[in-house]
């Protein structure tokens, strides 16, 4: 029994723990009695339906096609593999898309601090513009008033004669990689360990005497220079198939759908407006007063922007930029209105209109997309607290 | 006397040397200071050009603006034609043409109580406040469905358009913030099972798509409840909005909560405030005028999304003016449809954020570099 300061007896309704244990009582046995609720409904309206639930359908025959595919798909193929054609087609734009909207985010946004004023205000009416047009209207704006309208195969742009843009698509080269090729790859990675671990020899040597190897000349040249060397030794081993105008349509080459260029396109635009602005704020984070010491320790303007403005500028970036492509990463799934063939268009859409296992689709396309995040999210955690600023 | 060589009046200020203003001077300072400024600059202004001269010559110059079938296009600039002779239904979707004033009235309502509650000289906020939450809804929800004191019954099947579009953005910030608050103040809750739930809750929906949630609302919304309930489309597609934003209205407030000195709870319980009281009267006032411009942008990502309807075959303003391009009389004006609805959905946004950098500015009442 608790008692009050002056030594009373405090009746139980007034004692805060006791409250906070009913309180979350209340709130449990509302929770359960809501799930139940739902369960019971959710069973009886399938059973009037006759649905039966369960994944046994993921074993299914599908029956139907995809026209993209990154792994051996046909209509013979089951429910589970439209799954992953689908998850893979997603992850396919959304890193398309991660990597050209970053470079666009960071051109506009340091174009957004440019002592040039047009440029300047060309970033800036360039942010304005596309981040408060909704996004699927530019999916649709790109799909269906631009890319529809481009020229037939016949008459199709091109550029260099090796690049084709028509309305069916973009026709660009295809490397066919000949026996031998593999071992590039591997020299690829070979380099890049090799470049690894020079950098932490040369900061343990700088740190032992002061001298500093240019590192990143070095690991360029690792990087860049080891797969070349075997490409070349192993007698360049790739060919290109261009693609080239036979009849109506092209032969060689690889097709890129005009779904997913529309799709492409809109997702780095739109999300290109948002990494400018966080760009330009993360700079922005920066106190003139860093780079007038760095000034006034006479560091060179170059080391200056690469060992002071830069990581500075980063811990406030990074968060906000991951933030920004988990929403790229979902904003993908706006693919279904055009008919790009993501994991919502082939499973939510395809697979449950055909099998009606709406709970089981449902909640493992949600189930990707929280996984997702959630390793993102996690990740991005350890990186905030490794990149802390360090109170002493 | 040293009068004499004493001046009554203050020297007029002389204007600044020639080479010092004008617009030579702002040019020379502000595009061709230096040999790679002039560069860009002679780019950028060539590239404007290039890109802007045939937009502007298509969409305005070249541009046909009125008639009422597209006969009236002359096929030489944008047809606006298009927008006009549809123009109606975009506003109203498929509203019954006699009951139109019906919603005239609400969007009039709606300005009216826009502008009493964003012009801050306009007094009688608490009064707008009441009246926008309690009394807008109800008049709307009347004026709108119908059914009652002799107003004819719209069903909202016909419900469309630019009216649609507000319909849902109004319930969905109405509806989203409320729910946004209550978990922000959950997930700060000391019980481990309100914040538990809370958490879950918001991490849940902030993880998957806006589209998922829809898909989940149109479908699966209808298996939760007994059989016997009627379950109405619109209705499914805001429960989910609504859901889904709470969760991101949620982190927003809490990013509020968190800046508040924990010394303001203290001293609300110092003077015997209850739970309830504290952050009704100390923090959530305190915490709430900080994130105002969070909030505000929260609300033009929702209003953006509510776009999204139109996948599961709701007929908001993108998709009226979608399935007018698919009208066969009209093919082939994709091009005017989808940069008017830009426009209309630019408006809103850009005057939103607009608004939360005004309001954002006239909050900063401490003082930083």
């Amino acid at each position: 029994m608790s008692r009050s300061p002056s030594g009373d007896r405090v009746a139980l309704w007034r004692n805060p723990t006791f409250r906070a244990y009913v309180l979350q009582g209340v709130l449990l046995a509302a929770l359960a009695a809501l799930i139940g609720f739902i369960v019971a409904n959710t069973m009886a309206n399938l059973e009037a339906r006759g649905i039966s639930t369960g994944f046994g359908f993921l074993d299914e025959r599908a029956g139907f096609s995809i026209p993209q595919t990154l792994i051996e798909y046909s209509g013979d193929s089951t429910y589970g593999r439209t799954f992953f054609v689908g998850l893979l087609n997603t992850l396919l734009v959304s890193a398309l898309g991660i990597v050209v909207a970053t470079i666009i985010g960071f051109a506009v946004g340091i174009a957004r601090l440019s002592p040039n004023w047009l440029l300047a205000r060309l970033a800036g009416a360039y942010v304005e513009i596309f981040r408060n047009i909704p996004l699927l209207v530019q999916i649709l704006f790109w799909y269906f008033a631009v890319l529809q309208a481009l020229p037939s195969p016949r008459q199709s742009l091109s550029f260099l004669e090796i690049i084709f843009i028509n309305v069916r698509g973009l026709v660009i080269p295809d490397p066919q990689p000949l026996s031998g090729f593999a071992a590039t790859p591997w020299a690829l990675l070979v380099g890049i360990v090799a470049a690894i671990a020079l950098g932490i020899y040369a900061k343990r040597r700088q740190v032992r005497t002061g001298k500093a190897l240019p590192i990143y000349w070095l690991g360029a040249g690792l990087i860049i220079g080891t797969p070349l060397v075997v490409f070349l030794l192993t007698g360049a081993p790739l060919e290109w198939s261009i693609p080239e105008l036979t009849g109506f349509n092209f032969s060689g080459g690889v097709r890129v759908l005009p779904e997913l260029v529309a799709l492409w396109l809109a997702l780095s635009i739109y999300t290109a407006a948002f990494i400018a602005e966080i760009v330009r704020s993360g700079i922005q984070s920066v106190p003139q007063g860093q780079v007038e010491a760095a000034n006034a320790l006479s560091l060179p303007g170059g080391i200056t922007l690469r060992k002071v403005v830069i990581p500075q500028a980063m811990r406030v970036i990074v968060p906000q930029l991951t933030s920004q492509y988990l929403n790229l990463i979902k904003n993908s799934s706006l693919a279904t209105a055009i008919g790009y063939p993501d994991l919502v268009a082939v499973f939510s859409g395809t697979t449950l209109n055909q099998t009606g296992q709406a709970i089981e689709i449902v909640a493992m396309t949600m189930a990707v997309y929280l996984t997702i995040s959630l390793v993102v999210s996690a990740l991005m955690n350890v990186y905030n607290a490794r990149t802390l600023l360090k109170e002493r | 006397m040293a009068g004499e060589s004493m001046r009554d009046e203050m020297i007029e200020a002389r204007r600044p040397p020639n080479a010092h203003r004008g617009v030579l001077k702002w040019l020379q300072r502000n595009l061709f200071n230096g040999p790679i400024n002039s560069v860009v600059s002679v780019i950028t202004i060539g590239v404007l050009i290039w890109a802007l001269w045939p937009f502007v010559q298509w969409a305005l110059i070249q541009a046909d603006w009125l008639g009422d079938s597209r006969q009236a296009c002359s096929g030489e600039g944008a047809c606006w034609v298009f927008i006009s002779a549809r123009f109606e239904s975009i506003i109203y979707g498929f509203y019954p043409e006699a009951a139109r004033w019906r919603v005239d009235i609400v969007f009039a309502l709606m300005a009216g109580l826009l502008a009493w509650l964003a012009i801050p000289k306009v007094p009688g906020k608490r009064w707008a406040a009441i009246i926008a939450v309690i009394g807008f809804p109800i008049a709307a929800y009347i004026l709108l469905l119908g059914g009652h004191f002799g107003l004819m019954h719209v069903s909202t099947r016909n419900w469309g358009g630019l009216m649609l579009t507000l319909t849902v953005a109004t319930i969905g910030i109405v509806g989203s913030l409320p729910i946004g608050i209550v978990l922000a103040l959950g997930r700060r809750s000391k019980m481990p099972l309100v914040r538990a739930v809370s958490v879950v809750f918001i991490e849940f929906w902030r993880g998957v798509p806006l589209i998922t949630v829809l898909f989940m609302a149109s479908v699966m919304l209808p298996l939760f409840v007994p059989t016997e309930v009627e379950f109405d489309k619109l209705l499914r597609a805001l429960v989910g909005i609504m859901l889904f934003w709470s969760a991101y209205m949620a982190e927003v407030v809490r990013g509020g909560l968190q800046a508040i000195p924990g010394g303001q709870e203290e001293a609300g319980k110092a003077l015997g405030l209850n739970y309830w009281q504290r952050m009704g009267l100390i923090v959530l006032p305190q915490a709430l005028k900080l994130v105002i411009p969070g909030i505000v942008n929260t609300f033009i990502a929702l209003f953006k999304d509510t776009s999204l309807v139109l996948i599961i075959g709701l007929f908001d303003l993108l998709a009226i003016i979608r399935a007018g391009l698919t009208d066969s009389d009209w093919l082939g004006f994709a091009t005017e449809g989808y940069v008017f609805a830009a426009l209309v959905f630019w408006v809103f946004c850009f005057s939103m954020s607009r608004y939360s950098q005004y309001i954002e500015k006239r909050l900063q009442t401490g003082h930083t570099n």
